[in-house]
């Protein structure tokens, strides 16, 4: 595996690597200028072909999303990309973006091409602040270049590229939640159908993709299927539904390890291996107590997991949400995760965004009673309770419109039934883990 | 014929009728329970009260159910669609929701104006727990006692349903209410000095399934199981919107807007929903008067009444062109008739007279843009003329050959001694007639008033018939679309009024008691512009006049005469 050359960070290293020049003289946007040699449908049956499938966690493969645009659409159609990366432990989008924005730049153009569509809206978390000065450089080079604006490379192509900061909403970074933030309105997730393909960013077709995706797309054009597809892990053959998962992937590494950092690695590794090979281990040889396989919201692998494979279907096996934003956080031996749990809690309480009465409530009211645990008053029944919070609130149960009171529930319910001997030990101690300063918030 | 099955019981639906689950499961009679939807209001699905589980008939039998709950208000019912409202997944789902919404609810319900007819309180009783689980503090949030001038905000009752949001939003257009914060620290709120004072602000409160939203106007007035509701339609306007008249002890307290398509839709304009203090004035008329010569002096109606006749009898002998019955546009269909019949019974020479509708303005309708446009498709119309039944009153006095003329005109007419006895009816909560108008009365030989409030008019006159306001009787009203609708009689009279359509009903001579339908099925027969009316009772929605309802004579090809024409018979 530690053989795998990276792709996506190629360039990263590199001397003002942001910068177009730069991204030129590596032969950038030859990708595009081979798109606009093709049809948009031969583009989308190319990247659906490829078996890409979504960076941004639901992992649905992209070329199928651009096909369930509406045929022979007047349009406009519009492309939204997603950077509002927020999930705790993800910064892979923030490398990309700062280091390499031309590469994703380039997938976004490709990606107009294909769907039809003549605006692309980037909207960026935003915290960022370095990625939108990159950003911000690189659409106005491309701007200049002629790669952007009308009739670009004389293909006949229009393409605006528009750059939206958001204002800090971990809801921001669901679909539909985007485009009405885009659209100048509160982050409320709509109701489904309609699908954003259908009626979207000013109930026009929209397509909601990935930055790292946007960055595979180029990848893609430039390096052929035949490459994207010898990476990764093919479907798995017992399980028709099963789309594979192919290329490569950015692991963000964070937690208790000695190198945290984004790798780049094929889709497929197993978190033994991230963290041993490229994490090199836990600081002071100390033992691991659980795993976060994909961003907070999938739930946590136990120890005895570490051997699963980080691809779309391992993590789903061992009773974790999905393979998610693949932002893999480590937890020592010597953390509590009655404390991870509330941590997790307050932060899912903090960003719902209020619409469902049991996402906003129930968020809510598992916070409270985590921190009444930690205060050393919790009750053994408490645990059920959390787990009837945590299972009932959600759009899996189906009493949510999204998908963040899943991700809020989740991680209780994985940690209690992973870990209950632990929290069962904790209330029975009867101890605090509340430090004073805690009581300041971190917010 | 599509047919939906709610908890196993078919429905039919009509062939291009769109309903979602909650309407059909309505239709079945049975209630899904909700917040957040409104039938006039977007849907946002955001409560979650309305969870259901849904399926699909095949034809073979089998029936393929979602795997998951699903909210009734989003989804939309097809042919075959199967709606589940009591398994225990549903049950469970509605229990949970309801747990949440009552998490941080304070359950002030004692001191509480909503409680009685709150959503809460009814659904956590039929679908709720009995006990919270919550172990630690309730959100407590602050109180904003000024939303707009006439309501309040009882921050920690609210549940987020965003009705009242979504309603300055789509129906009034005004935009002032908003969601502030967000997760369970969320709040409704208005922008820093934009209060919501809209013309349709009220009906925030009506929607608003809990207490949070108040009226200032009903704020801690009543209890409202002690509450005892008439249906009644406002008398602000024209436009009739079909409302409930809430009193108890004879003292009004409130007005609601009663659902009705044919009338206004689901709401009101504050203009007539506080607009009733006048029922309540102490400058009602609560006594007959009759000038005697020892000056004005009350006396009862069985003796006013025969002196009243006689003085009309001998008016129309004497001058019947100069004698003159003066009807306004705050008349019942019913008072009108009798009256009219009454005075031409006298001498068919008599002349009926009509003052025209009071028109302050334009009319007014909502939604309204950002520049205060309204929309081209208004969703409610505040009309400019502000009475409630011209149009009903104009086919009456059309019938019997009657004129509009204005009061000026009558004045004059008086004053040059072509008209000596003049029976002026009033009724109209505003001053009718000033006191230099009045003066023109000096000439005339008889005056009588009907009216319910003082006014200039009265020294004037030789007899004062004390008459109810629209709340204290029974008829008709037809609004500006032709629409009749029946008023109902939601208190007693102050004093010993009676309601104008007993006085003219007696005055009459008429055996027997005033029953409204009974007067209607009458008119109906007697007057082809007002067929329709032959059903008796309206029921809650009316009838329009025009397109005769099922059991008026459709055959009657007289019923298609226009509104505003009529000829006498």
């Amino acid at each position: 595996m530690s053989t795998y050359e990276p792709v996506l960070l190629a360039r990263i290293h590199k001397e003002q690597s942001h910068t177009l020049d730069s991204y030129l003289a590596d032969g950038g946007y030859e990708s595009f200028k081979k798109a606009l040699g093709m049809t948009p449908v031969e583009v989308t049956t190319l990247v659906k072909d490829s078996g890409l499938r979504g960076r941004g966690g639901a992992g649905f493969p992209t070329g199928l999303k651009w096909t369930f645009l509406p045929k022979d659409h007047p349009g406009p159609i519009y492309l939204a990309v997603n950077g509002d990366e927020s999930e705790p432990g993800t910064f892979n989008n923030r490398i990309l973006l700062e280091k390499d924005p031309h590469q994703v730049l380039e997938g976004i153009a490709i990606s107009c091409y294909a769907i039809r569509s003549n605006t692309a809206y980037l909207y960026l978390r935003y915290e960022y602040g370095a990625a939108w000065r990159a950003l911000q450089k690189a659409v106005a080079e491309c701007y200049e270049k002629g790669i952007f604006g009308k009739n670009v490379f004389g293909s006949g192509f229009d393409l605006d590229v528009r750059l939206h900061r958001g204002a800090a909403a971990y809801i921001c970074g669901e679909e539909t939640g985007l485009i009405e933030s885009l659209e100048g309105k509160r982050a409320w997730p709509r109701i489904k159908p309609p699908f954003p393909a259908i009626e979207g960013l000013f109930r026009k077709p929209t397509i909601v993709n990935n930055i790292e995706t946007m960055a595979c797309v180029t990848q893609i054009l430039k390096r052929g299927i035949d490459w994207f597809k010898s990476i990764g892990v093919p479907p798995d053959p017992n399980n028709p539904r099963d789309a594979g998962s192919y290329g490569p992937k950015l692991y963000c590494l964070s937690g208790h390890v000695n190198k945290p950092g984004c790798y780049e690695v094929p889709l497929g590794i197993t978190a033994r291996q991230l963290i041993q090979e490229y994490g090199g281990g836990v600081p002071g040889g100390r033992g691991i107590k659980a795993v976060v396989p994909g961003g907070i919201s999938m739930g946590f692998l136990a120890p005895s997991e570490l051997d699963t494979p980080l691809d779309f279907n391992g993590p789903g096996k061992v009773g974790c949400l999905g393979l998610g934003t693949a932002a893999v956080v480590v937890i020592d031996d010597q953390t509590s995760m009655v404390d991870v749990v509330y941590n997790t809690a307050r932060f899912f309480a903090h960003e719902s965004c209020g619409q469902c009465t049991p996402c906003r409530e129930g968020t809510n009211w598992m916070q409270r009673i985590l921190h009444r645990i930690r205060s050393g008053q919790g009750r053994m029944e408490d645990l059920d309770l959390l787990l009837e919070v945590s299972g009932g609130i959600g759009m899996m149960p189906g009493t949510t419109i999204c998908g963040l009171a899943d991700g809020a529930g989740w991680p209780v319910k994985n940690a209690i039934r992973k870990f209950r001997s632990e929290f069962e030990e904790y209330i029975q101690s009867g101890r605090s883990t509340i430090k004073p300063c805690e009581l300041i918030g971190a917010h | 014929m599509p047919t939906v099955y709610v908890n196993d019981q078919p429905v039919e639906l009509k062939p291009d009728e769109r309903l979602n689950c909650i309407q059909a499961a309505q239709k079945a009679g049975v209630e899904i329970p909700h917040y957040c939807w409104h039938p006039s209001l977007s849907v946002v699905a955001s409560c979650r009260m309305c969870l259901v589980e849904v399926g699909d008939k095949k034809p073979d039998g089998t029936v393929a159910m979602v795997p998951k709950v699903v909210p009734g208000c989003q989804t939309p019912v097809k042919d075959g669609t199967v709606i589940v409202t009591n398994s225990p997944k549903v049950q469970a789902a509605q229990r949970g929701t309801l747990e949440y919404l009552l998490l941080n609810h304070p359950l002030d319900c004692p001191v509480c104006d909503q409680a009685g007819e709150c959503g809460l309180q009814d659904f956590s009783f039929k679908y709720g727990r009995a006990y919270s689980r919550l172990a630690e503090p309730k959100n407590q949030k602050k109180d904003k006692p000024y939303i707009g001038d006439q309501i309040t905000l009882f921050t920690d009752r609210c549940i987020m349903c965003t009705r009242c949001v979504r309603f300055t939003r789509e129906i009034s257009g005004t935009a002032e209410l908003q969601v502030v914060s967000r997760g369970s620290g969320e709040e409704i709120d208005i922008f820093p000095g934009k209060p919501c004072n809209n013309k349709l602000a009220g009906n925030v409160v009506d929607l608003c399934p809990v207490g949070a939203l108040c009226s200032k106007d009903f704020l801690y007035e009543q209890r409202v199981w002690w509450l005892k509701g008439k249906n009644s339609v406002c008398a602000g306007c024209s436009t009739g919107c079909s409302i409930r008249v809430d009193q108890n002890k004879d003292v009004v307290y409130r007005l609601k807007p009663r659902s009705n398509p044919l009338a206004q839709g689901e709401f009101m304009c504050d203009e007539g929903r506080f607009g009733w203090k006048y029922i309540h004035s102490e400058h009602r008329l609560k006594f007959p008067m009759q000038k005697l010569p020892a000056g004005i002096t009350p006396v009862s109606w069985p003796q006013i009444l025969p002196a009243l006749r006689q003085a009309l009898t001998e008016a129309a002998k004497r001058a019947p062109e100069k004698l003159a019955v003066v009807l306004t546009p705050f008349m019942t269909v019913e008072e009108a008739y009798l009256l009219c019949k009454y005075l031409k019974s006298l001498s068919p020479a008599a002349r009926l007279l009509m003052t025209p509708a009071p028109v302050v303005g334009a009319d007014d309708s909502y939604p309204k843009d950002l520049r205060g446009q309204a929309a081209p498709q208004p969703k409610f119309t505040i009309r400019a003329e502000k009475a409630p039944n011209r149009a009903g009153v104009e086919l009456v006095l059309h019938h019997f050959g009657g004129t509009v003329e204005s009061l000026d005109s009558i004045l004059a007419q008086v004053s040059q001694g072509t008209l000596e006895a003049v029976y002026l009816t009033a009724g109209s909560p505003e001053g009718w007639i000033t006191d230099e108008q009045a003066k023109s009365l000096a000439k005339a030989k008889l005056v009588i008033v009907q009216d319910l409030l003082d006014s200039p008019a009265l020294p004037w006159a030789t007899f004062v018939l004390p008459g109810t306001s629209w709340a204290e009787r029974d008829g008709t009203f037809v609004n500006h679309a032709g629409l009749a609708q029946a008023i109902h009689r939601g208190l007693r009279s102050p004093g010993d009024a009676w309601p104008d359509g007993r006085i003219c009903f007696e005055l009459a001579g008429r055996t027997g008691i005033f029953h409204a339908p009974t007067i209607r099925q009458e008119i109906a027969g007697e007057i082809p512009a007002l067929a329709a009316l032959i059903v008796g009772d309206l029921g809650d929605e009316g009838i329009f006049l025009k397109s005769a309802g099922e059991t008026a004579s459709a055959a009657d090809s007289e019923t298609q005469v226009p509104v505003t024409g009529g000829s006498r018979s």
